[in-house]
């Protein structure tokens, strides 16, 4: 009896391990991991000498170049973090996905949108020793868990949609030495809006809801401090826990201040849940709605349902765009059918492709096809990136990591059906862009 | 036994420190209340929306905190994965609502439509508890009571990542029904339709439950049983019967608590029990756990003061964001009643072995 209560307690818990492990997405080709040590021990017999400060990653003839991403790839906001790494996959694409002769391989890792979740990422891909550069992540919270141990393992990440302004911040310490993005820095994002607000909505009276994550918290600080200098009043500063459901009590004190404008720069969840409930609730049933770039995915009209028409979402300017973006969405189109799911594609295939050029300058190549990567020089490369001609503008890097062009948009959502989303069309965009 | 002088000293400052948290409680939820209603910052019809908040959500905690309370009052465990039970519930009036709307039944027929949704809510989650049951549990039956704790973790995590694999990570929008859109006037006052609704049929599935236990042959069976399975054994009671029955209920509780929050909150996804399914854990131990009517009040309790607690207690003391305390205020509650009353509102002293 004993022997089959253990065979089931252990099928259980395997059953269950299992399912887990599907549930994230796996490694793609964890063999990679473990040949990478063995080729590190050849490399003594080759020509090149490692003089790096922090070392080189020797490909073997036959070994593919591994590049990874991180970013979230499950729950809510999955959206943001698959649209990146779609941008990534086109721009391995666009190298006959070859580095050199050798095949780019690209492992993937899921960091949850929280803090937790980027550390966890983050250590698991340091003790990679093939990986040679990283795109990611998604979520500010993310990288605040996680940069750390990508730095002093000597890895440097390009982030496509990373906004929180201190990341770039010049005082932001030697941990983010590895760390630059190509998203826009939220203190231009939190100006656009407040100005979207003053002078062509023209409201006086503003109110904001975050859910306590670093970047909702940052973005619209930055939002009611440029309200206030343009002259507006910032009636109520609100926030809920990210997990919340029940918003009709905070909206309720939201409503006891008489806003006219309220600004819930959030995450997928919790703007599902606000933007379903805000018109329940009395005093808001005609404020003006907006969010940005976190929200800036079919999955909100999912959550919010049909009061999503109206509201306001800010971006990246895609007009703006001094690149090929035309072209970059048609090979969208061909790999992956439909619309865009979030708003930084463009930005992780420039991440991407700013990662491949900096390779192609730093990396020695050897007579069999054996290639050596020092790190330091890669991470100094990618510093050094200047106009660099991306889809997203000419991007130049900053020493504080900042390599975006940050033109920012307001946009409306014109139709609530998840299926009319397409912000690329020429001829009915949805959502549309409105200022400036 | 002997009790040194340190021991002594020892013991006072704990229960000196016990009693100095009660007084700091007590005193900053009165001087809050006291400071926030001096304000008048909300009026008395937002005071009435804060309640009707509170108890639509408490109603939905204290249909799911049943389903924890009757599986400990009989099996002396914690079903944790109730939570997910309730979620597949959610699942299971999902895709009857949405077809129902699809082939427009639900607009020509709403009563009918949502009775038949949680109707098929329930049928969901009742099948999955009997699975559950019948795999994860009565083999561990008798088992030192962490080893069916352990195994109920397991299921949760179990059925939540067999959903996701099934349906996917993403939301799915709960199709909106007109008729339960806009709100009814009392007296003058607005209130939401979802919310009287929910909590209307939240109340009538509790006095169905409670009539069942205690009012029929087979109520009067599980009351036995939860008082002593040997006894009750020995009367010619079928236990396993009784215990199937008692999973079954709970879970019935449970989809129609799924399908209501949903209604609510009008989306779904494979993570959305486990929130709840932890609230209304509490609930079950704020309201005595294995106490059926105490379940009931812990919930609304807990649902009420989520609601108002922040606006009420915190607002005017000048802490920022009260909302992002919510839950503090939830369980430092739950701590609160538990130093006062440590067997929760309406649970039975505990009475001392000898």
């Amino acid at each position: 009896m004993n022997k089959r209560l253990l065979a089931l307690l252990s099928v259980l818990v395997l059953a269950s391990m299992v399912l887990a492990a599907c549930g994230t997405p796996a490694t793609e080709a964890p063999a990679a991991a473990t040949e990478a040590p063995a080729a590190a021990t050849e490399a003594p017999a080759a020509m090149y000498e490692c003089t790096d400060a922090l070392g080189c990653v020797t490909i073997a003839p036959g070994e593919p170049v591994h590049i990874a991403y991180w970013g979230v790839l499950s729950g809510p906001d999955s959206s943001l973090g698959e649209d990146s790494k779609r941008g990534v996959e086109i721009a391995i694409d666009d190298l006959g996905g070859q580095f050199q002769g050798h095949d780019i391989l690209l492992t993937t890792e899921d960091a949850g949108c929280t803090p937790e979740g980027g550390a966890t990422a983050a250590t698991k891909l340091a003790t990679d020793t093939s990986i040679v550069g990283l795109i990611g992540s998604s979520c500010s919270d993310e990288t605040v868990g996680g940069i750390a141990t990508l730095t002093n393992a000597g890895l440097t990440t390009i982030s496509p949609s990373n906004t929180r302004p201190v990341l770039s911040d010049p005082a932001r310490g030697p941990d983010y030495a590895g760390y630059l993005r190509t998203a826009h820095s939220d203190a231009f994002q939190g100006k656009a809006v407040a100005e979207f607000a003053f002078n062509y909505l023209k409201v006086t009276k503003a109110a904001t809801l975050h859910d306590g994550s670093t970047y909702a918290q940052a973005l619209q600080q930055v939002f009611a401090d440029e309200f206030v200098k343009l002259g507006g009043t910032i009636v109520a500063q609100e926030a809920v826990a990210k997990d919340a459901t029940d918003m009709r009590p905070v909206l309720t004190t939201i409503a006891a201040a008489a806003p006219e404008f309220l600004y819930y720069p959030v995450f997928v969840a919790v703007g599902g849940y606000v933007t379903a409930q805000i018109r329940d609730v009395a005093g808001l049933e005609t404020v003006y709605i907006a969010g940005s770039d976190g929200i800036f995915t079919a999955d909100l009209l999912k959550g919010g349902g049909a009061n999503t028409e109206g509201m306001f979402l800010s971006s990246p300017d895609f007009s703006a765009f001094t690149g090929d973006y035309a072209g970059f969405i048609a090979k969208h189109e061909a790999k992956y059918g439909g619309a865009t799911l979030s708003t930084f594609h463009a930005h992780a295939y420039d991440a991407a492709n700013i990662l491949f050029a900096a390779l192609e300058q730093v990396a020695v190549v050897e007579a069999d096809g054996t290639i050596y990567v020092p790190r330091q020089a890669l991470r100094d490369a990618i510093y050094a990136t200047k106009d660099f001609a991306g889809v997203t503008g000419n991007l130049s890097c900053s020493a504080s990591g900042d390599c975006g062009a940050p033109v920012i948009a307001v946009y409306e959502i014109v139709n609530s059906d998840p299926a009319s989303w397409n912000p690329a069309d020429a001829a009915a965009p949805n959502p549309k862009k409105v200022y400036p | 036994m002997r009790t040194s002088l340190g021991e002594k000293i020892l013991d006072l400052a704990v229960s000196g420190f016990l009693w100095g948290f009660r007084i700091l409680i007590v005193l900053i939820v009165v001087l809050g209340t006291f400071l926030t209603i001096r304000a008048g910052k909300y009026t008395g019809e937002q005071w009435i929306d804060f309640l009707v908040f509170g108890i639509s959500q408490g109603s939905i905690y204290a249909l799911i905190a049943l389903g924890y309370t009757m599986v400990y009052g009989i099996l002396r465990m914690i079903n944790f994965a109730h939570g997910e039970i309730f979620m597949s519930g959610a699942f299971g009036g999902y895709f009857i609502a949405t077809w129902l709307t699809v082939i427009g039944f639900m607009d020509k027929y709403p009563v009918l439509g949502l009775i038949a949704s949680m109707l098929f809510g329930m049928l969901i989650s009742t099948l999955i508890a009997l699975l559950v049951e019948r795999i994860a549990y009565r083999p561990l039956r008798g088992a030192p009571r962490l080893v069916p704790l352990i195994s109920a973790i397991g299921a949760s995590f179990f059925l939540q990542y067999t959903f996701r694999g099934f349906f996917g990570p993403g939301v799915y929008a709960y199709p909106s029904m007109k008729a339960l859109e806009g709100q009814w006037n009392f007296f003058g006052i607005g209130i939401l339709k979802v919310q009287i609704v929910v909590a209307i049929a939240a109340f009538i599935m509790m006095a169905i439950l409670y009539s069942i236990v205690m009012f029929t042959k087979i109520g009067k069976a599980m009351r036995a049983v939860s008082e002593n399975k040997d006894v009750a054994a020995l009367m010619g009671i079928d236990v396993n019967r009784i215990i199937v029955t008692t999973f079954a209920l709970g879970a019935a509780m449970a989809g129609a608590a799924g399908v209501l929050y949903a209604l609510t909150y009008r989306q779904v996804n494979f993570f959305t029990g486990f929130t709840p399914g932890i609230k209304a854990f509490t609930a079950a131990v704020l309201g005595g756990i294995g106490n059926i009517p105490g379940a009931m009040v812990g919930g609304l309790v807990l649902g009420i003061v989520e609601s108002v607690g922040p606006a009420l207690f915190l607002d005017s003391l000048g802490i920022p964001r009260p909302y992002q305390l919510k839950d503090a205020i939830a369980y430092i509650m739950l701590v609160m009643i538990l130093l006062f009353r440590p067997s929760g509102i309406l649970g039975e002293r505990v009475s001392k072995k000898a």
